[in-house]
């Protein structure tokens, strides 16, 4: 009896990997096609796509011509503001958001977070017209302002969603043991609530950080001005109607793989379980 | 250090009353315990004096001072929570340190500080560890020593021992009876556990649906309980109640019929507007001794037999259906279906009006007697 238990743990256990590993593969396989690719020659791209660098087709030309240009300096430096001033504000102006919808009783609270939430479900490219037309009349098009307020506006909602739900789980003797205990409610919230919700900060950072960094609509209309291109725009300039320059287009989005990867591996380091574990019984 | 007052306090939520009208003085130094069943508000009531719970109605001072509307931080308590409520992230040094860091207090004085309480409760050896790599019981000295650094006015407890296994409650209330004798401050601990209540209060304070019942020394509370709930909820195995019917009353004495038809002359001033009356009568388990004569005698089979070592409970079957609990030597052989003789003496007892209320006795022998 037992042992059939077993065999069907190990079974099912068997069948979940295989799909986990077979997503991962079909996930990272266009990845690691771009990674390959980069550093081959041109003609080693057209020849055999699939192959991996040889000692005849491997070639840096791609990674030459992207870095000759100053421009790229420039691209990476907007994505990366633009996505670091993001998330600063996001996680800031949400994690207070959540304090307060979670900890606080006052009128309207489950109306306002029934309203924020709703943001989750209307894509923001929805209101593209109309964004362009208030960075018209506020004259922030072609700034990288305009970018940072407009993925604070789509990254809120989740984050304030997600964060409220980790705050609802610290338990309410902590926040009460802290106010007997003398300490500010702003203190309470920086020195003991945000470091008890770390985890879901770290989770909250990456999910909003992504679809910033990978965003080609919004740079494209609302600042595609010379300086002030971001990465995945800036690659288009290879992309031409008749000729595109495989080489350069694959060795700059490798070369875009990186800042956030580190991003990302600053982030997951706080992903770190059971912090609460001693607080309460 | 400081006196509380507690003047008609109310508490409702919404339409709810939780408390109504609580009045109480707990004078400086004093242990005070609240005890009650679940929900009778002596939770709500200590939130309230700590100032985590709005006040609805009355007044509540500190030092002859109205507290009502100021934060708990101004109010010089602290309090100790049945969860710890430990901050995890910090270490023990810091746990304690926290709040006194915050309030800007000189770093040596503080440091004084923490390690003094650290050496009362023996924590010297953990202060740089995590709440998440404590005991139980350490943790609560950790909570407990996070209130000590305050240096408070009033301590206050709730239900701090809940969390801990049966040996380490017996350890840590002796330690908490030891810091009381210590500090000399006033403290005020809720509990539901009347054992607690007994050992550790200079006084306590029965509550029961949202009000006081009865304040007063352990000893007044066992001996004279002004109410049918309190001495059913003081004592354990909790008192015998039986319904008995007055016959006649004669200033200093009264007589009873009891639920056989046998008739008994108690101790007790009743008002004779009282005779005919359905009333109860009250006896301690511990008051019933076995093969003897008495004012109330008790004969019946022996239902369920519980060896405590020292002492032996009989749960005894009467003639007419009753019920009584008695107490045996620990050495005594009586096995279950054995019929039994006991009796009670009549100074031993308690007498209960209609709605609960004691008459007052009017000859108590002195081992009945918490007058010293």
């Amino acid at each position: 009896m037992s042992l059939k238990i077993r065999k069907d743990h190990a079974s099912r256990a068997v069948i979940v990997h295989a799909v986990l590993l077979s997503y991962t593969l079909i996930a990272l396989y266009p990845v690691f096609l771009i990674l390959i690719n980069a550093f081959k020659s041109r003609k080693g791209i057209f020849r055999e796509p699939m192959a991996l660098p040889t000692s005849k087709t491997f070639s840096l030309e791609g990674f030459t011509k992207v870095l000759d240009k100053a421009d790229f300096g420039t691209y990476f430096f907007n994505s990366i503001s633009v996505t670091v001033v993001t998330i600063a504000i996001v996680l800031v102006l949400a994690a207070m958001a959540a304090w307060a919808l979670s900890e606080y009783k006052f009128p309207g609270n489950t109306a306002l977070a029934i309203y924020l939430a709703i943001g989750i479900m209307v894509p923001i490219r929805l209101g593209t017209v109309s964004i362009l037309n208030l960075m018209v009349d506020l004259g922030l098009v072609n700034t990288l302002t305009a970018l940072v307020l407009v993925y604070v506006a789509q990254g809120l909602p989740l984050a304030i969603f997600i964060l409220t739900e980790f705050m609802h789980q610290i338990p309410k003797d902590l926040k009460e043991a802290a106010r007997c205990d003398g300490v500010g409610e702003f203190k309470i919230f920086f020195a003991i609530i945000l470091p008890l919700v770390r985890p879901a900060v770290a989770t909250v950072a990456v999910f909003t950080m992504i679809p910033i960094w990978n965003d080609l609509w919004f740079p494209l209309i609302l600042a595609p001005g010379d300086g002030k291109q971001t990465i995945t725009l800036g690659v288009q300039q290879f992309i031409g109607q008749y000729v595109t320059d495989w080489n350069a287009v694959l060795a700059s989005l490798s070369l875009a793989i990186i800042p956030i990867l580190i991003l990302y591996l600053i982030f997951s380091r706080q992903l770190i379980r059971g912090l609460t574990s001693g607080a309460v019984k | 250090m400081a006196d509380l007052k507690l003047n008609q306090i109310r508490k409702s939520y919404g339409a709810v009353d939780v408390l109504h009208g609580i009045d109480l003085d707990v004078k400086d130094g004093e242990f005070v315990v609240f005890v009650g069943p679940s929900g009778c508000g002596k939770s709500t009531l200590l939130r309230i004096i700590a100032g985590l719970e709005d006040i609805t109605g009355g007044d509540l001072l500190i030092d002859d001072d109205i507290v009502n509307h100021k934060t708990p931080k101004d109010r010089g308590i602290a309090m100790v929570f049945q969860s710890y409520a430990l901050y995890p992230h910090m270490t023990v040094y810091k746990n304690m340190a926290f709040g006194l860091k915050l309030a800007k207090t000189d770093k040596a004085a503080l440091d004084e500080r923490v390690r003094a309480a650290a050496s009362i409760l023996q924590l010297d050896q953990l202060l740089d560890r995590r709440p998440s790599e404590l005991s139980g019981g350490q943790r609560q000295r950790v909570a407990i020593g996070r209130a000590i650094v305050r240096q408070p006015k009033v301590f206050l407890f709730d239900e701090p021992l809940s969390n801990l296994d049966a040996a380490l409650r017996v350890q840590t209330r002796i330690e908490i009876a030891k810091l009381h004798q210590k500090l000399k401050s006033t403290i005020i601990y809720v509990t539901h556990d009347q054992i607690e209540a007994m050992t550790l209060a200079d006084k306590i304070v029965v509550m029961n649906a949202g009000q006081v019942e009865q304040v007063g020394s352990p000893m007044q509370l066992y001996h004279h309980p002004k109410t049918r709930f309190v001495a059913g909820f003081i004592g354990s195995p909790s008192m015998n109640f039986t319904r008995v019917k007055i016959t006649a009353s004669a200033g200093e004495t009264v007589t009873v019929e009891m639920p056989g038809g046998a008739t008994a002359t108690l101790p007790f001033s009743v008002p004779a507007g009282d005779i005919g009356k359905e009333v109860e009568l009250g006896i301690r388990p511990e008051h019933v001794e076995l093969d003897r004569t008495g004012d109330l005698p008790v004969t019946g089979e022996v239902e369920v037999v519980e060896k405590l070592g020292d002492s032996t409970y009989l749960y005894v079957r009467l003639e007419n259906a009753d019920r009584v609990t008695l107490r045996a030597p620990g050495h005594s052989r009586v096995k279950v279906g054995e019929t039994v003789q006991a009796a009670a003496e009549g100074g031993a007892s308690h007498l209960f009006d209609g709605a609960g209320k004691a008459y007052r006795k009017t000859n108590c022998p002195a081992q009945y007697s918490a007058d010293e």
